[in-house]
């Protein structure tokens, strides 16, 4: 411990302590019943476009990527912007498809997809499906929130051996778990606020002061190889990197919004035309992320990597300590604290709301639906709070006793997962055309194909299709998510062909899904 | 021309604005260049990030037309 920077330490536990108040104090905020599922889950849908903003963006641009996405630049460096199109082309996907399940929800009292699905097409088994995946995504995502505080506890010089050094992170797990109990997503909307005003701050003093230190953008981007500094033009009879960085952002974009931490974050908003409204506003996020991409060519024109200060921290956390060292070079300690906090808080957001959204699918569609059908409010309210511990406990116990890596690849996993939600989510949103057993196939297939895929490119995100002598390396996530809706339509063919169409099965109706 | 359209089925033609931020930044051949760069930054992240705002205000340009 003799290493420990006391007067970030200090800044840093003053606005810990700060946010812990508030995430208590949340409870009586906007107040409602929080023995209601839809009140302790959801927050009574009340949030309008402002809390919405930050809401979501709090827990779509996690602190996780925060670490590393510029660890990603720092590293193998222009393929890490892949980011900045993959935040830009989400955005139409939440403007056209996700107002339309709001609504529906809205009428129908929904809180998950599981719910959605389960009324859409009537079918509890491809509503159990959507629910595990749902959930089975979720839990390194957590985790991999976790990494993120470790990282920055890291260079607070908070280290040490055995249960010493994981104390700090369960202290902070404890605080999360606890106001999450008592305050359910709002106590991660009002800390969104806290966190994301500090996340801009450290971002625009980043990308103005550190270049300035440095000696501009020109001797910045100077100093990035050559390599990294664009992408690789394809050789002949590939797509190459190309295809690679175009797929990536694309597929990511499809998976993202069907997480269900996205979902639990966008049904909480009081109206279809509040999500529409974000999806203009939220790219401010967007640019914020695009600016912090950067700051993994910063950390290498600083050459922190270099400096035996840093030697301890890159060897622990690998390149994720690119942004904790770079910030610890180049700011004054107060100032250090403050952007630590603002990571740190950035991890309690996407945290709290992922293991509410992972209760809720829980509570309702496995909990509900197979166990106790017929739950007093109460009782599902509490449920919900008591797996919302249990998810944390068990993303913390990942974290502490298992390898960073495994979480990344799980996550990995996780992403070519959720996608095959898309036919029955986002394609339910318009349409009832498919059958739901050819749904329920589809999303087998696309899942087994996807995770052997990922197995046999030895778990890296892209997988080289060949075809003819042709080969095209893509998102195994967007290949199989094809894939199934394929399967799918063709299934929904045949079955209909064969005359197992039953059509009464859907209880919402078309108006249910019109913006108002 | 689609306003009646557009509130039956939730459709609406200025939709389709759309597109033209999926194919600006999803073709690298477009963009995959360091020349020119402004104040020292290559074309490369500069354009992308100026899509950031492009995409935004198309965004918002869309809200307001299909707005009632």
């Amino acid at each position: 411990m003799h290493d420990v920077n006391w007067v970030a330490l200090v800044i840093f536990v003053l606005l810990f302590a700060f946010i812990t108040w508030l995430g208590f104090a949340a409870a009586r905020w906007r107040k409602g019943d929080l023995d209601l599922l839809h009140e302790w889950g959801l927050a009574g849908r009340r949030f309008g476009t402002v809390v919405t903003w930050f809401l979501v963006g709090g827990d779509l641009y996690t602190a996780y990527t925060f670490i590393a996405v510029p660890a990603l630049a720092f590293g193998a460096g222009a393929v890490a912007f892949f980011a900045v199109p993959y935040t830009i082309v989400v955005y139409p996907l939440l403007f056209l498809a996700f107002p339309r399940l709001w609504q529906v929800c809205h009428k129908h009292g929904y809180i998950t997809t599981g719910d959605f699905v389960r009324g859409r097409f009537g079918n509890r088994w491809l509503a159990l499906a959507i629910t595990v995946t749902g959930i089975v995504a979720t839990m390194p995502y957590i985790a991999l929130q976790l990494v993120g505080i470790q990282v920055v506890l890291g260079g607070l010089g908070l280290s040490g051996t055995g249960w010493a050094a994981d104390l700090p992170l369960i202290i902070a797990f404890l605080i999360l778990a606890a106001f999450t109990y008592s305050s359910g997503l709002r106590a991660p909307a009002s800390i969104a606020i806290v966190k994301d005003i500090l996340i801009y701050i450290t971002a625009f003093v980043a990308v103005i002061v550190i270049p300035i230190e440095l000696g501009g953008f020109g001797k910045i981007f100077a100093a990035v190889p050559p390599a990294k500094l664009l992408l690789a033009p394809p050789g002949p009879n590939t797509t190459g990197s190309y295809g690679a960085y175009a797929t990536l952002a694309l597929g990511s974009a499809f998976a993202l919004l069907l997480y269900p931490h996205s979902m639990t974050a966008i049904l909480s908003a009081n109206s279809g035309r509040a999500v529409r409204r974000n999806a203009a506003l939220l790219p401010g996020y967007s640019f914020m992320l695009g600016l912090l991409a950067l700051v993994g060519f910063f950390a290498i024109a600083a050459g922190v990597k270099g400096l035996p200060e840093f030697a301890a921290g890159f060897k622990q956390f690998g390149n994720n300590y690119a942004v904790p060292a770079l910030f610890l070079h180049s700011f004054p300690s107060w100032f250090v604290g403050l952007a630590f906090a603002a990571i740190a808080i950035g991890a309690l957001v996407p945290a709290a709301i992922m293991s509410i959204a992972a209760a809720n699918l829980y509570t309702r569609n496995i909990h509900r639906e197979f166990i106790n059908r017929n739950p007093t409010d109460k009782q599902e309210a509490q449920m919900a709070k008591w797996v919302s511990l249990i998810v944390k406990l068990g993303a913390l116990i990942f974290i502490l006793f298992i390898p960073t890596q495994y979480a990344i690849y799980l996550q990995l996993l996780g992403g070519i997962w959720i996608i095959q939600t898309l036919p029955s989510v986002m394609i339910g949103a318009y349409t009832r055309w498919f059958n739901d057993w050819a749904l329920l196939v589809g999303w087998a297939v696309g899942t087994f194909a996807g995770t052997w895929m990922a197995i046999a490119a030895d778990l890296k995100p892209t997988y080289p299709v060949h075809i003819g002598g042709f080969t095209f390396p893509g998102y195994t996530a967007l290949y199989t998510v094809i894939l199934n809706v394929v399967v799918a339509m063709v299934l929904t063919v045949v079955f209909k062909a064969l005359g197992a169409q039953r059509p009464a099965a859907d209880e919402t109706a078309a108006a249910d899904y019109i913006v108002a | 021309m689609n306003s009646e359209q557009g509130q039956k089925d939730g459709w609406s033609w200025w939709y389709l604005l759309f597109l033209v931020q999926f194919v600006a930044v999803l073709w690298p051949p477009f963009y995959n260049q360091v020349e020119p760069t402004w104040i020292g930054m290559p074309f490369f992240y500069w354009y992308q990030l100026l899509w950031v705002l492009i995409a935004a205000a198309i965004t918002a340009g869309i809200y307001l037309a299909t707005r009632k």
